[in-house]
């Protein structure tokens, strides 16, 4: 063999096992750092100057980071997290590079305002973030409907919620239930059916994976919640009539009280128990129910309700 | 053993944006050159001179063929010990001194630490560049760098060496020096092979020459041979303006032009014309045979050959 | 063999310097000074933390600028200036001038970056009066700096050994950036689905990891680098540099040199 031949052969290898070698090494290393670039985020005390540093490259900056703050909040909320420190920087670095990004002020009234482990737990936070988001695009509708939604949901300051939708309801083009929430929230702020309209538009409206799988487990549990609430007054009711606790909905419903065999959201049926109160099959599957739960129920630390979960 | 033995390289290039249209630089070439010749390698531009020492020299790979230098397959670094190569129209790293850039080349040729002072001085002394030695490259004349190009090239005593137009850009002088260089060389012992479209250079200096042109090998010979007088006749030169009668029944065709008059006769006639001059009184200067010129052996060669399949100039 | 390389390598140092590149170091020195007596006027505790981050980020510009610049010429300019080839016609095989080539660049950014430290160290000590353990850390940034400068040497190498200067820079100069977000490309993979994740997932792996070589804004809030990072950084770097020169060889090797 020619020495050039030689030559070529174990370049060659080398080059192979070299690939080989820099991607086990990469995913050791980004093993090892998995949060490190994000923590990052914490010494940029000003994220003003970010701006004025990233030379006009601001909006693909802020993309950037708004895709590290889904992969974080994600990421961490699938490991079991209870604390989502960097959620709020890495939303007002990203908002701030790009004040225009509304998906991010979405994302932040729905997961920055929950209490951990279902969001980080900073709604006051949250709204500064969506009022920044107002003062920049004031005829963007759904930035008072997020407002109101953190009012709502998890400040339970009704006032401040009804004049958030009412403002929003006099954006043209606004969804038509702004004004019946800012109507609702009046007299029935504590009420089921309030609260189903509010997760209906989110989930109606929204772009975002992840804001569209939170609402729709919120709606779930709502309907669980109503379920449960009608089958334990009809099963009190065949109480009444009869004197006893029904065995099961076969006997209500052949005393005509139902009709078919009532089943949860998931399409599971629920259980009669022999006190007349009723339980979902897995409660561990249906997050953010406050009825139907076993006594003594624990729900697991990390909530199934992000589509990564 | 040959020096060089160049057992049919050959080059073609794929030329155009979809490498369709093959470009034949060198056909297959059969050429031996021997132990401690100097060889000349004539053509035109672009006949193929620089392909083929690109060849030998590693720098470009063939598309078919092979060679031997000095009896090994002519890849081998080893081989590159015992060579030199001095390219055409030079140019070298120009921030280094004449002295630095043969030290750099010296240590890459593997001459020994202890020697290379010594090897350098003596070869800057041989090429003339002593008084420069410190200077840097770019302040070298045309001239100046060609000599440093012949310097690095036989610094490490080679036993071949490869000139690419060893003379080209130089003034009359310089190529006076390049001359002797060449014949110094012969005399130590060493195979040269050097390209070149000079004829009166390759006349002078080779003992052998080959003509390419287009890619092709058209002859090969000792210069003697291939300029040996078809003619028979002679060149008379003499002194005077007097042209003796009995001249012209001899057949000669003569000139005169200042003072000196230009016979030329048949060879046979020589004898007779002499003694005529003799009788006159009239002092001889020359009598040289009239021999056809590489010249004319190289524009004979040059004739365009009927058109064959891919053959672009 | 290995002398011819030293030899190359050594070349390549003095070339680097003949072209006045280490002057870059006396802009250098300007800009520290500058800023050293600038951020010694303004208020305590942010002083150590503006000369670690500046000077930190001045030291991998200038050098990646470098990099860049002398490594897209390596190979190319030897070609179209036609000084490879007497050299070539010596017993140097191909590989061996690339690899000199490399070294002789590398070796001129280690000096460079080490004057520069001192640079650094001496603004230091300017704003602050004294060293601190912490400052220790600077010297393991700087160190990952000089890994990202032979990475970047390497790939601008691989570049010059096949197209033309101004091409080699522009991939170099991309894969530089690129390479600062290599983390986020590999996340965002992560997301795609079919042939895209493929594509994507191969060049986010293939892509130089700089984001991991960037430690300088946790050294600058006097973090400690972690010594399991140390040893990672050093070998991928180690062989990421090795991957692109194995490339550059294999091209090299078979270039016809018209």
């Amino acid at each position: 063999m020619t020495y050039s031949r030689r030559v070529t052969l174990a370049a060659g290898g080398l080059l192979l096992v070299c690939i080989v070698a820099s991607v086990l090494l990469l995913r050791g290393l980004d093993r090892m750092r998995s949060g490190a670039t994000l923590e990052e985020v914490l010494y940029i005390s000003s994220p003003k100057l970010l701006k004025r540093l990233s030379l006009g490259y601001d909006g693909l900056l802020a993309d950037i980071y708004w895709t590290r703050a889904v992969q974080y909040f994600g990421g961490k909320h699938h490991d079991g997290a209870e604390h989502f420190d960097l959620l709020a920087p890495l939303l007002e670095i990203t908002t701030t590079l790009d004040p225009h990004l509304t998906i991010a002020y979405e994302f932040g009234s729905n997961f920055l305002a929950p209490p951990p482990p279902n969001g980080a737990g900073v709604p006051e936070r949250a709204v500064k973030l969506d009022e920044f988001g107002i003062r920049h695009n004031p005829e963007e509708w759904r930035l008072y409907y997020d407002l109101g939604f953190i009012y709502y949901l998890d400040m339970h300051d009704y006032a401040n919620a009804s004049a958030a939708f009412a403002q929003g309801s006099r954006i043209p083009n606004a969804h038509p239930f702004l004004k019946l929430l800012a109507a609702l929230m009046a007299e029935h702020a504590g009420e089921l059916q309030t609260a189903r309209v509010l997760w209906t538009t989110t989930y109606q409206t929204t772009h975002d994976k992840s804001v569209r799988a939170n609402a729709a487990a919120h709606l779930r549990a709502l309907q669980v919640d109503q379920d449960v609430t009608t089958l334990e007054r009809l099963a009190g009711l065949y109480r009444q009539r009869t004197g006893r606790m029904p065995a099961d909905f076969a006997e209500m419903e052949r005393a005509g009280l139902l009709r078919g065999n009532p089943v949860d959201p998931l399409g599971y049926a629920y259980k009669l128990m022999p006190d007349g109160r009723v339980e979902v099959r897995d409660p561990d599957d249906l997050p953010f129910i406050e009825k139907g739960l076993p006594p003594g129920y624990v729900p697991p630390k990390r909530l199934k309700f992000l589509p990564t979960d | 053993m040959p020096a060089i033995e160049i057992l049919g390289l050959q080059k073609t290039y794929a030329v155009g944006f979809w490498r369709k249209k093959p470009k034949i630089a060198l056909k297959p070439l059969q050429l031996q050159v021997e132990d401690g010749e100097v060889f000349g390698f004539l053509g035109p531009n672009g006949a193929g001179k620089t392909t083929t020492l690109k060849l030998l020299m590693g720098l470009v790979f063939p598309t078919g063929g092979t060679a031997r230098i000095l009896g090994q397959d002519w890849r081998q670094p080893e081989v590159k010990s015992q060579i030199g190569f001095l390219p055409e129209q030079p140019y070298f790293y120009d921030y280094l001194t004449a002295r630095e850039l043969l030290e750099y080349y010296a240590q890459l040729s593997g001459v020994p630490a202890k020697e290379r002072a010594r090897k350098i001085s003596e070869m800057l002394e041989r090429v003339g560049l002593s008084g420069s030695a410190n200077t840097q490259l770019r302040k070298f004349s045309k001239g100046m760098l060609q000599r440093a190009g012949i310097a690095q090239a036989i610094l490490h005593d080679p036993k071949v060496v490869f000139l690419d137009e060893p003379m080209s850009g130089l003034d009359p002088m310089g190529r006076r020096e390049v001359r002797d260089l060449i014949e110094q060389l012969k005399r130590e012992g060493k195979t040269v092979f050097f390209s070149t479209h000079i004829l009166s250079d390759a006349e002078a200096l080779c003992d052998r020459v080959a003509i390419i042109h287009q890619g092709e090998l058209r002859g090969v010979g000792a210069v003697a041979d291939l300029t040996s007088s078809v003619h028979g006749k002679v060149e008379l030169v003499w002194q005077g303006k007097r042209i003796p009668t009995s001249l012209k029944t001899l057949g000669a065709d003569c000139h005169l032009s200042g003072d000196t008059v230009l016979a030329v006769l048949p060879e046979e006639n020589q004898e007779a014309a002499l003694e005529a001059l003799r009788r006159e009184g009239i002092r001889l200067i020359s009598l040289v045979p009239v021999r056809t010129s590489l010249e004319d052996y190289f524009v004979a060669q040059l004739k365009p050959v009927p058109a064959s399949a891919g053959a672009t100039a | 063999m290995s002398a011819r390389i030293v030899h190359i390598a050594a070349n390549t140092f003095r070339e680097a310097v003949r072209d006045r590149v280490l002057y870059n170091l006396i802009a250098f020195a300007v800009l520290m000074s500058g800023a050293a007596i600038l951020v010694g006027q303004i208020s305590i505790d942010i002083e150590r933390l503006v000369v670690v981050n500046l000077g930190l980020t001045a030291v991998s510009l200038f050098g990646m600028v470098i990099a860049i610049f002398i490594g897209i010429g390596l190979v190319s300019k030897e070609i179209e200036k036609r000084t490879l080839y007497t050299v070539l016609s010596r017993p140097v095989r191909r590989w061996e001038f690339i690899v000199g080539k490399f070294l002789g660049l590398a070796g001129t950014l280690v000096v460079n970056a080490f004057f520069m430290a001192i640079g650094v160290f001496a603004a230091l000590l300017y704003v602050s009066h004294s060293f601190q353990a912490t400052d220790g850390w600077v010297l393991v940034a700087l160190y990952f700096i000089v890994l990202q400068f032979f990475i970047i040497t390497a790939l601008a190498l691989l570049f010059s050994s096949f197209s033309s200067p101004l091409m080699a820079a522009v991939f170099a100069f991309a894969l530089f950036v690129i390479g600062s977000f290599a983390e986020d490309l590999r996340g965002f993979a992560a997301l795609t689905h079919g042939l895209t994740r493929w594509l994507a997932t191969g060049a986010a792996y293939l892509v130089p990891n700089f984001s991991a070589l960037n430690v300088i804004s946790s050294v600058a809030h006097e973090q400690p680098v972690s010594g399991h990072l140390i040893i990672l950084n050093t070998a991928y770097a180690l062989v990421y540099t090795t991957m692109a020169i194995s490339g550059a060889v294999l091209i090299f090797e078979r270039r016809n040199l018209k």
